[in-house]
């Protein structure tokens, strides 16, 4: 099984951080991952962008031309690369800052979400990423939040910790929307 | 729970460095690579080695010829127009012989140009990118865990042969991040260093460690020398990896990044039904020639990809058996243009002749 | 009646007895006996690397019996730095002349100095470069004529004289940085004094340490070895003077 998933928003919404724990949770989990950071010149403020690849098998490509699947967090980001998701794919969209307004060109499905809200709602706008990990996470049943939460002690800076557990009720948060 | 980490290429390629008993880094930022002088400022302390963070490109290469010209492992890392400045002190090391190692995260050009995967360096790596006619030992990775494995094999080389090497990697290898697992260099052995500057003891013989050769016929013996050394590496260190090359009628090449883009084209073409096969250099010098002529006995059809406009096809094209034919597929660097799996896909149903 | 010989004169232990192959007049030879008698003084050939560099410098392996790594133009002062810094316990000099260390090497030989690198730097400045053929070096006197300013030197042009003992003694990484000359018994005393302050300081741990010897180039002069010694004394000490810019005693 190969998953691929592409992660798209502006600086500051963490798309890299979820990049990086949902690569390294399924590493926890025993299976291959690629995490490959696409980055602009800008620090802060630009699109960030990033691709995860999750495989039983050797990843081959760490760049994916049309993903199985996309997280997209702002409307840049839904414009630019909702098109790209494969047929059959799925996208997760925050809808609290994005909105579909082109026709669809592919059958794929949309789950559309105010993840910004929920974040809110968690306690920060930042927490969007963990929101979206625990709904991913679910939905493509391909990791676990035990994992993910290990994962989170692993790529969060150790100054950082004192966080984790916000950040895991943002993760159950989202993985409840689905279980639901 | 295995020992896998999950690190960037860079980091994996100073793991590897520090495992192969490196203790010198001499270099100077340039992005895409900075993740290796901030590794190694960090944890070389730690192990009584030595960082520097030199004034200049041409500094760090030649504080590296210093280090190793007294027998120490060492190493220099840069992006390509940092590794443009350093060609002055690599042919200076391969003129004296010097073991050492300098990884090359490459970007893209000319120029300035930009700080996207790029192997249009693919020339100047594997044909002696500065003057006077040597070669380098030119290794590519393709992966985070080649990344550290192949800076262990460089180090090995480079001692062995007294050949500098360098690892030619671009920016996604660099900055992607995969599972890691770590391990001690292998215990080969390796002729002494009995070459290295330390100190004349009364008795012994002086040692100088020199490129410059003004007697009548000594530059022309020590060409000889270095020329006989590379038909060495060519006999002996070809390293290549093979996919369904036995039953293709396609065969693809790529190296670096362009072969793990090509690994899941060749996977994409396999289910639809086309025989088509992968052969990947791991070494770009020596470069795998009798692998190719082996393979293109029976495999008629070759596909070059590359990120660039056409380079290692050069070499394919010299190394295949006479009737076979070479295609090439390439884009220039540069943002947004990294090729997909999808695209090599459709150049390999291209000339596997359509549709399965 | 029987006589007994006492050598009252002998040659340093640290060169080769080989035959000299620099131009008559040159003083090439007269610094690298200064730089051996330094050597030998503190005992330490055994534990002495020299980082030769381009240019007739480059030839400091066919003179001095130690170990010795020739750098690229310029680079003499980075070789170096990776020399120490491999080896910290030997003693590390360069040698370079005018167009190596003030031209295009001046990169290198700031930063080395800057660091505050444990070397010590011989810079030997004829005001030309000798092994090319008597280009103008960026010590070259104002209105000196050289094969590449044959209307003599033109500060508007091409700049003024560069003085890099008094340019190196202003880093913080520079413990000792002096001129000397070797155109007199009394200069060549002298510069053997300095010079031998020079390896003491890195001997001494006390850091880099930086000596300019203002020397001959009677065949890129034009001028017979005699000529050539008087025109260091009528024209380069005027504008380089002799001294010492920067001495400091304790340990870095």
């Amino acid at each position: 099984m190969t998953l691929d998933l592409f992660i798209a928003g502006f600086g500051g919404q963490g798309v890299l951080l979820l990049g990086n724990l949902l690569a390294y949770a399924a590493i926890l989990e025993g299976k291959n991952a690629s995490y490959f950071p696409a980055y602009g010149v800008e620090k802060r403020g630009g699109a960030a962008t990033c691709t995860v690849v999750i495989s039983d098998d050797e990843v081959a490509s760490p760049v994916v031309g049309r993903p199985g699947c996309a997280i997209l967090l702002n409307q840049a980001s839904l414009d630019k690369y909702l098109p790209r998701v494969r047929p059959g794919g799925w996208a997760l969209v925050n809808s609290s800052l994005a909105e579909e307004n082109l026709p669809r060109v592919a059958p794929i499905e949309v789950l559309a979400l105010p993840l910004t809200e929920l974040a809110l709602d968690v306690g920060d706008a930042r927490l969007v990423n963990l929101v979206a990990a625990g709904i991913w996470a679910r939905k493509s049943q391909a990791l676990t939040l035990a994992s993910l939460e290990s994962a989170l002690r692993k790529v969060l800076p150790e100054r950082n910790h004192r966080f984790i557990p916000l950040n895991v009720e943002a993760l159950k948060r989202g993985a409840a929307l689905i279980a639901s | 729970m295995d020992q896998r980490l999950f690190v960037k290429g860079n980091e994996a390629v100073a793991m590897g460095a520090l495992a192969a008993g490196c203790r010198y880094y001499f270099g100077y930022p340039i992005t895409p690579q900075s993740d290796i002088p901030e590794f190694t400022a960090r944890e070389l302390p730690r192990l009584g080695g030595t960082f520097i963070q030199a004034e200049s490109e041409i500094a760090a290469i030649n504080m590296l010829l210093g280090a190793s010209a007294c027998g120490m492992r060492a190493m220099t890392s840069s992006s390509s127009p940092g590794i443009s400045l350093k060609q002055e002190g690599l042919s200076y090391m391969a003129g004296s012989e010097l073991p050492g190692l300098v990884v090359n995260i490459c970007r893209s050009g000319p120029g300035l140009g930009g700080i996207d995967a790029s192997q249009a360096d693919y020339f100047q790596a594997v044909k002696g990118g500065g003057h006077g006619g040597y070669r380098l030992i030119v290794l590519a990775p393709h992966s985070v865990q080649e990344m550290y494995d192949l800076a262990l094999l460089a180090f090995d080389l480079s001692d062995r042969y007294r050949i500098p090497a360098m690892l030619l990697g671009d920016s996604v290898i660099g900055q992607m991040k995969e599972a890691l697992i770590p391990h001690p260099r292998a215990q080969v052995e390796l002729p002494p260093k009995d070459w290295a500057v330390r100190g004349k003891q009364e008795g012994a013989p002086q040692r100088v460690v020199k490129s410059l050769y003004l007697g009548d016929g000594e530059l022309e013996a020590h060409n000889w020398r270095l020329h006989e050394r590379y038909a060495l590496l060519e006999a002996r260190e070809t390293r290549w990896e093979g996919l369904h090359t036995d039953d293709a009628e396609l065969l693809v090449t790529a190296f670096g990044i362009t072969a793990r883009i090509a690994k899941s084209a060749v996977r994409m073409a396999r289910e639809a039904g086309f025989k088509v096969g992968l052969l990947r250099p791991v070494s770009l010098f020596p470069f795998p020639r009798e692998a190719f002529r082996t393979v293109t006995l029976v495999t008629k059809k070759v596909l070059c990809c590359e990120l660039n406009t056409g380079q290692m096809v050069e070499d394919v094209r010299l190394s295949v058996a006479r009737d076979a034919e070479v295609y090439f597929y390439g884009r220039p660097p540069g943002a947004g243009s990294l090729p997909t799996p999808e695209e090599f896909a459709e150049q390999i149903a291209r000339y596997c002749g359509g549709a399965a | 009646m029987s006589q007994v010989e006492i050598p009252v004169f002998t040659a340093p232990r640290s060169l080769k007895p080989v035959v000299t192959h620099f131009c008559p007049g040159c003083q090439h030879g007269t610094v690298h006996r200064l730089v051996a008698e330094a050597l030998d003084h503190f005992a330490v050939q055994e534990r002495t690397i020299g980082v030769a560099s381009v240019g007739c410098s480059v030839f400091l392996y066919e003179y001095f019996a130690i170990d010795v790594v020739e750098s690229p133009h310029g680079r003499a002062p980075a070789v170096a730095t990776g020399v120490k810094r491999a080896l910290p316990d030997r003693v590390v000099f360069t040698y370079q002349g005018d167009g190596d260390l003030a031209a295009i090497g001046t990169s290198e030989i700031i930063h080395a100095a800057n660091r505050g690198e444990a070397l010590t730097v011989i810079f030997v400045n004829n005001t030309t470069y000798g092994m090319t053929g008597g280009q103008m070096a960026p010590t070259t006197l104002a209105g000196q004529q050289t094969s590449t300013s044959p209307y003599g030197r033109d500060p508007a042009n091409d700049g003024s004289p560069i003085r890099m003992a008094e340019l190196l003694a202003q880093l913080d990484g520079t413990r000792f940085s002096a001129r000397v000359a070797v155109d007199s018994p009394r200069h060549v005393i002298q510069a053997g004094r300095v010079i031998r302050e020079a390896f003491a300081t890195q001997i001494q741990a006390r850091g880099f340490a930086f000596v300019e010897v203002l020397a001959t180039c009677p065949t890129n002069w034009g001028m017979n070895p005699v000529q050539a010694n008087q025109r260091i004394a009528a024209e380069l000490i005027p504008c380089f003077p002799l001294g010492t810019f920067k001495k400091i005693e304790s340990q870095s």
